[in-house]
């Protein structure tokens, strides 16, 4: 992959021979033992590792659930009690698939915020920043199919609402929309074989996340990796191999997650969930107040900031169709970063004014995510609208502008000088 | 239920018709299609025969029941996102496109309609 010579040396007589025909140990050593890792990563670095584990835990807990989960609408709320009750240890597996697809979320979104702190989506990064971008389409995907299973009130519910969404084409060309729907549902209204086919897919597309990660490391291990400062590595004693020093960092910030994600699979496994998820679906009786997981409410929030009319402004029969635009837009809108970002400098580190941008969109996504729980009314809707309009301004407006406009401050020649001060960089050299 | 959905029957009071019936459909999106005597049949206007899912995203609204609420129009109100339907089950208010639907229906006695 990328071009540093291998310092791999077989050393028992059965490494040598696979050496000479299938080199994958003298791959895995230059990429995951030798490679050349920043010296100063710091303790954010550690979760592209952390989101490594909680992909395995979904695949490993999600075959195992798949092995006792009935699926069919008659069959399926009731087969997961079962799991919980009767399956030896069926409390825990399931358990850490469904706290686990929390603790995934919160893992990606730590790294995204990573990423757009400290730069690391412009160039050379940007294929691996949009792969990324598709990972957490997918990932969504993944956990929204997911979230029906169970075929609670919430799972029918979210399901009705989210595919629903579709219909808004209707706007466009009369009948687009809901052909659409249907098809999805395979029929005129969410029903069990909506959540046979759903069940389906979850079971796909895990293993696409898995393609897609692929190309992601493999991306990252052609540029490298971005660091704190931005700069990248001039020299290499700016550099430490991957293993044992990133890997023993990466262990440990995957024992301080294990323990968070521990302490809610033992103690509040419900917590991030919904009561009403554990009554039944039933497609006569919306419950009264529908929120998607946590993890969603920031999107939702947009979605819901278009009513009949938006800050003032009246949108009429397109209301529908905005929201659905402005809801998937905001997700989409992370993809143009690269180009939208016009600053040279990558570490808001040096970035004074934009600092203050990113740390007003980060309160931002957190306002959207509150409001997003809220009941759809008065002053939420208006709140939600102007939460909205600083999302979109943090991407449209903030980044080509302050690139634009903004002195930043005084960037270290090197990540040495920036770790070890300027006399001791002198030195060095 | 009909095709999955919940199907609405309300056997409106003369003031809900009359209510109904003095909106002028200009002001409507559904233009003059909306008009009250369009979604109902004749000799049965007191019927109001819909399917019961919100044209937003589908949730049920609320109304069918004596203590709910029924928004500011006197008809259904979906909690989901907000959208208020009068007596007519027409989009008044929110985030929905259109009126309720009317399903195809006839009456096969004075008692009895047929759906579908
Ligand atoms: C990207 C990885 C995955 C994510 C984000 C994810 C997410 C979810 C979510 C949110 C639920 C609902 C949890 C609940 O409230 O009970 C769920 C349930 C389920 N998932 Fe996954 N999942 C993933 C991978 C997998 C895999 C690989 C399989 C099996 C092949 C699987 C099989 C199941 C089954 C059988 C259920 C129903 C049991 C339950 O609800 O606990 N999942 N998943
Ligand atoms: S589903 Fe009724 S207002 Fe959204």
């Amino acid at each position: 992959m990328s071009g540093h010579t291998s310092s791999y040396e077989p050393t028992s007589r059965w490494g040598k021979w696979w050496d000479e025909r299938l080199p994958v140990a003298r791959m895995m050593h230059a990429q995951f033992v030798a490679f050349p890792t920043p010296r100063n990563l710091n303790y954010l670095w550690t979760f592209g590792g952390i989101l490594f584990l909680c992909l395995a835990a979904q695949l490993v807990t999600g075959i195992i659930l798949a092995m006792h989960y009935q699926v069919g609408d008659a069959t399926a709320f009731n087969s997961l009690e079962h799991i919980r009750r009767d399956v030896n240890f069926g409390w825990l597996i399931r358990n850490i698939h469904a706290v686990g697809s929390s603790m995934f979320f919160i893992a990606v979104y730590i790294h995204i915020f990573r990423g757009l702190y400290y730069g690391s989506y412009k160039a050379p990064r940007e294929v691996l920043w949009i792969l990324g971008v598709i990972i957490l389409l997918v990932m969504m995907a993944t956990a929204f199919l997911g979230y029906t299973l169970p075929w609670g009130q919430m799972s029918f519910w979210a399901v009705t609402v989210i595919t629903n969404l579709f219909s808004a084409l209707d706007t466009i060309w009369a009948g687009l929309g809901t052909g659409i729907v249907e098809w999805l549902w395979g029929g005129y209204s969410v029903s069990g074989v909506t959540l046979n086919r759903f069940f389906s897919l979850h079971y796909l597309l895990p293993f696409v996340l898995v393609g897609i990660v692929i190309l992601h490391i493999w991306a990252l291990h052609v540029v490298g990796q971005n660091n704190p400062t931005g700069i990248e590595i001039k020299e290499p004693s700016e550099a430490v191999p991957m293993h044992p020093y990133a890997t023993s960092k990466d262990l440990f910030g995957m024992f301080a997650f294990i323990l968070l994600f521990a302490w809610f699979v033992f103690f509040l496994p419900d917590y991030l969930g919904h009561p009403d998820n554990y009554i039944e679906a039933n497609p006569l009786v919306t419950p009264p107040h529908i929120v998607p997981e946590w993890y969603f409410l920031p999107f939702y929030a947009i979605l819901r900031a278009f009513t009949g009319s938006f800050l003032g402004i009246p949108l009429g029969s397109l209301a529908k169709l905005l929201g659905v635009v402005a809801m998937f837009g905001s997700i989409a809108v992370l993809a143009f970063a690269p180009w939208l970002d016009t600053s040279r400098v990558r570490s808001a580190k040096y970035r004074p004014m934009f600092k203050w941008a990113f740390w007003t969109f980060a309160f931002t996504c957190l306002a959207l995510g509150y409001l997003g729980a809220k009941p759809a009314e008065g002053v939420y809707v208006l709140w939600a609208q102007i939460f909205t309009v600083l999302y979109f301004a943090y991407f449209l407006v903030a980044m080509p502008v302050l690139g634009l406009i903004e002195t930043p401050s005084k960037l270290p020649r090197s990540i040495n000088e920036a770790v070890l001060g300027p006399d001791a960089a002198a030195q060095k050299h | 239920m009909w095709r999955g959905k919940p199907v609405f029957i309300r056997n409106r009071t003369k003031d809900e018709i009359e209510a109904a019936r003095k909106v002028d459909v200009a002001t409507l999106p559904g233009g003059a299609n909306s008009a009250d005597d369009k979604r109902v049949k004749k000799d049965h206007e007191n019927f109001l025969v819909l399917v019961g899912i919100c044209t937003h995203l589908g949730c049920i609204p609320k109304g069918q029941s004596m203590n709910d609420a029924k928004g500011d129009f006197g008809g259904w109100f979906c909690p989901c996102h907000g959208s208020h339907y009068d007596t007519s089950g027409r989009i008044r208010k929110g985030p929905a496109p259109r009126d309720l639907e009317v399903p195809p229906y006839e009456f096969v006695s004075a008692t009895k309609i047929k759906i579908g």
